[in-house]
């Protein structure tokens, strides 16, 4: 071990930006990389709020739902240990952000208000008007500013991560970056290494995403030994804004504070909505999911949206969009809980949500799956030891992953409000995590010689060399364009074997094209098409890893849907009747086959796929999701 | 509405070579935005002349106005180029650097100074660590908090730096935007406790003071910070601390 040991964190997000503090206050050193200043993050755009348990709104609310809802609402496909701790310690995350300065929407009697959010029946989400994830994200920078200003971080900012430094014995211990203006590769050492780089929403082209939030670093540490897991769960927001760079994300705060879902009953309706009367309206959510109405989870929203649009032909003016429709409720009352979101809708669409209804449909979101990770089991209180080397330890010995690169907490579908909060508290676990196993090396960890990372920084740049020398005719631009569209056909909301078989031989063919690029830009200065054309290498190749978990898994599970496979709940039957049990007996078979999670490692043929079962051990699958 | 979008870019292909200016042109179609035409264009690097160029470098993230990094001089404004509607613009378009922070190439500038002036101004609320002590900080009045959500918005961007005649190569002057942050810091039922060490970094050379008050800033603000309320509160703060320093000190 080096004389003083350094821990690398990659990604500047709330996750990366939680582990750093937590590293820092536990007295070590952090290098903290991110593709840019690390305020710019996706997290800044998390809109709708936080989850915890706060219980100030006279509901009863309490932990223990906190924990059934997120464990129900991923459809029973996350460990469920780790579930339990990010509850208990909401609260705790909270009072620490109010500590920090966020401005929380406040009460009368200014404390933390909390709105009420998609799959639960109760208001449990924080919220700081309606950027609640920029706002966390800037106080969380501003922590990380003053360990910096006291010398403990040294941030690398344009620095993009490219690989791990792995010793003889596969052990991480080190990485190679670019730097984004003279695109020179360095390497770094370090004692443990944690990647918190985001999502990968980047894959189905347009997204909720930022143009950022590749995939990339994840791709990365897969090809080299970490394993990814339950690839096939991506969410599908139901209320995105579609437009030609992504698809802006209209906040599902807009359900929560009495948003209405709806299209014109008859089809082919081009009425002005304005005009269309309250009977001829069909708010298919309030009449299909009567308890949960307009805030039933995500999946369940986006797969009703595309029965609508799809297969009963109701969009508007026949095209993929519904109505999202807040025009009841009172202006001032909008733009006080709405503010940020209404704004945006208006910069970008040119239309007043207060005025006329927003026109929306789902687009991809978030990442359930990702790298593999570890927990500590407390046998005594059924969850995760709090401090310890194993967890968020991905299957790199010295490599961890926190936030939405990682794989734990939403299990088949993410409940609204629970990635800010994932994202924060996975950020902290992960960087107590990586202090206590640097602490347990020991001195028999010895110096690794210098040959080890001169050899990794050389393969870096012959791939650099490779891609800038390469004149195959491919433009990777496009190539990340037609990714996109093949994603948004085939592995979208509504899957098909038959699709996903056509999917995969699509991304075959990109794969090979990806490598034969020429780039239009032959500068060794800040040269963005040369970390494009590598990102989407990456992209393509966790395009694969999804879509091929997509085509194995024959069921429907949260955000995984294949018709072909669905166990429909019998229309009107509930607990008691025999149709429902002889459903309920199906669902547990079903259950026994395949909920399980689906772990992918990475070979030269492409990836392989195993399964591992899941920690069901604080609640049981014994009741099936219901909304109705 | 043309059936083409036209742009013209003062391009850079470096810090120390020379900028030119080159005209693109390509297809419109409805719902355009500055960052979604660029994308356009750095897939088809082909200016009106019909030659191949190299693709226009730029800076841009979450595509909705949040992140800051998109900043550019749009026909004569700085602003965030997402939320520039290319259907609500004049055209040619005409696409520039900001002009005061130091150029990276073509359309991308490195505002590291701003991060560095958050630094200065101690723009944090000081606290033993992240841990939860099992307590909230103060509460805080509905009508504090609106006043402090205007100002913990500000995303870094920079467009009130460019639009600021005080802040310049030439000049020490911090800038505006770090002074809204003193304010929101010192407006914290907290943070309070450490304004002296913010105050004494916006007093004297390059502080305060050197603002000029042409109120260009809060006109350009693309989040509608009323930073000169800021800098009027910031600037009853300095004088009364420069009175404590002088007479209790």
């Amino acid at each position: 071990m080096a004389a003083k040991p350094r821990i690398i964190i990659v990604g500047g997000g709330l996750g990366g930006l939680w582990a750093t503090m937590r590293v820092v206050e536990r007295g070590f050193n952090v290098d903290l990389f991110s593709l840019f200043p690390v305020k710019r993050s996706h997290s800044c755009c998390a809109q709708g709020g936080i989850n915890a348990v706060l219980d100030v709104k006279g509901q009863n609310d309490s932990i223990h739902q906190h924990i059934v809802d997120t464990i129900k609402g991923g459809d029973y496909l996350a460990d469920q240990p780790p579930i339990r701790n990010l509850c208990d310690e909401a609260p705790g995350v909270i009072r620490t952000f109010d500590r920090m300065g966020v401005t929380f929407s406040r009460t009368p009697e200014g404390i933390m208000d909390q709105r009420l959010f998609g799959g639960v029946k109760n208001k449990r989400t924080a919220f700081a008007g309606a950027t609640t994830g920029q706002q966390l994200l800037y106080a969380s920078d501003e922590q990380v500013r003053r360990y910096e200003a006291g010398g403990a971080v040294t941030k690398y900012e344009s620095w993009d991560f490219l690989s791990l430094v792995l010793d003889e014995n596969g052990v991480c211990r080190g990485t190679t970056a670019m730097d984004l203006s003279n695109m020179q590769v360095r390497e770094f050492r370090a004692d443990a290494v944690i990647v918190a780089t985001g999502g990968l929403a980047l894959i189905y082209g347009r997204s909720t995403m930022s143009s950022n939030s590749t995939g990339a670093p994840a791709a990365r540490v897969f090809q080299q030994g970490a394993k990814f897991a339950n690839g096939e769960f991506i969410q599908f927001h139901p209320t995105g804004m579609p437009g030609h760079d992504k698809n802006r994300l209209m906040s599902e705060a807009c359900r929560g504070e009495g948003g209405r879902i709806w299209v014109p009953r008859k089809e082919g309706d081009t009425r002005d909505p304005l005009e269309i009367p309250e009977d001829e309206r069909f708010y298919f959510l309030e009449e299909w999911y009567p308890a949960y109405g307009n805030t039933v989870p995500r999946d369940v929203a986006s797969r009703a949206i595309c029965r609508v649009v799809r297969h009963m032909k109701l969009g508007i003016g026949g095209k993929d969009l519904v109505y999202l429709d807040l025009t009841h409720l009172p202006r001032e009352f909008l733009e006080t809980k709405l503010g940020g979101i209404l704004e945006m809708y208006r910069t970008f669409f040119g239309e007043d949500p207060c005025e006329r209804p927003m026109q929306i449909f789902p687009a991809t979101h978030y990442s359930m799956g990702g790298i593999w990770v570890d927990f500590e089991k407390d046998e005594q209180t059924g969850g995760m030891v709090s401090v310890h080397a194993r967890n968020h330890a991905t299957s790199i010995p010295g490599l961890y992953a926190a936030g939405e690169c990682d794989f734990a907490y939403h299990g088949a579908n993410r409940l609204g409000a629970n990635s800010l909060l994932s994202a924060s508290f996975s950020g902290q676990v992960a960087g107590d995590a990586a202090v206590a196993y640097v602490k347990g090396l020991g001195k028999d960890n010895a110096e690794l010689p210098q040959s080890v990372y001169d050899s990794e920084r050389k393969k870096q740049e012959e791939v650099n060399q490779a891609v800038m020398t390469s004149d195959g005719g491919e433009n990777p631009f496009a190539l990340h364009r037609e990714l996109g569209d093949l994603m948004r056909e085939d592995v979208f909301v509504e899957r098909s074997n038959e699709g996903l078989d056509r999917a995969l031989d699509g991304i075959g063919k990109l794969k090979e094209r990806s490598h034969r690029v020429s780039l239009d830009d032959q500068s060794s200065w800040s040269n963005q098409s040369l970390s494009w054309a590598r990102q989407v290498q990456d992209m393509i190749l966790l395009g694969e890893v999804i879509a091929k978990c997509a085509r194995m898994r024959d069921e429907c599970r949260g955000s995984h849907y294949k018709a072909e496979f669905e166990l429909k709940i019998p229309e009107g039957k509930f607990e008691g009747d025999p149709e429902y049990a002889e459903y309920k007996a199906k669902w547990k078979a079903n259950n026994d086959k395949w909920l399980k999670h689906t772990i992918v490692t990475h070979t030269a043929d492409g990836p392989q796929v195993d399964y591992k079962p899941v920690d069901l051990s604080v609640l049981p699958p014994d009741k099936p999701r219901d909304y109705r | 509405m043309s059936k083409e979008i036209v742009f013209k870019i003062r391009r850079q292909d470096g810090p120390s070579t020379s900028a030119y200016w080159e005209e693109f042109r390509m297809p419109h179609s409805p719902g355009h935005n500055v960052v979604s035409a660029l994308m356009y264009l750095r897939e088809h690097p082909v200016n009106s002349r019909g030659e191949k160029v190299q693709p226009i470098v730029w800076d841009s993230n979450c595509m909705e106005e949040v992140c800051g990094a998109c900043s550019m001089i749009i026909n004569d404004v700085p602003r965030q180029a997402c939320a520039a509607l290319i259907d609500e613009l004049e055209q040619p378009i005409v696409l520039e650097p900001l002009s005061k922070f130091p150029l990276i190439r073509d359309l991308m500038v490195d505002r590291q100074k701003m991060f560095d002036a958050l630094l200065k101004v101690k723009a944090w609320v000081p606290m033993d660590g992240s841990w939860d002590i099992h307590r909230h900080a103060p509460l805080i009045a509905p009508d504090d908090q609106s006043i402090r959500y205007l100002f913990s918005r500000c995303m870094t961007c920079g467009c009130c730096m460019e639009a600021c005649p005080q802040f310049h190569e030439n000049s020490a002057f911090i800038g505006p935007a770090p002074i809204g942050q003193v304010d929101l810091h010192n407006s914290h039922p907290t943070g309070k406790y450490a304004r002296e060490g913010r105050l004494h970094a916006v007093m004297g050379d390059g502080g305060i003071t050197d603002c000029g008050n042409a109120q260009n800033c809060v006109q350009v603000c693309p989040k509608d910070i009323p930073l000169t309320d800021a800098i009027a509160r910031i600037g009853r703060q300095t004088t009364a601390q420069w009175l404590r320093d002088l007479f209790v000190k």
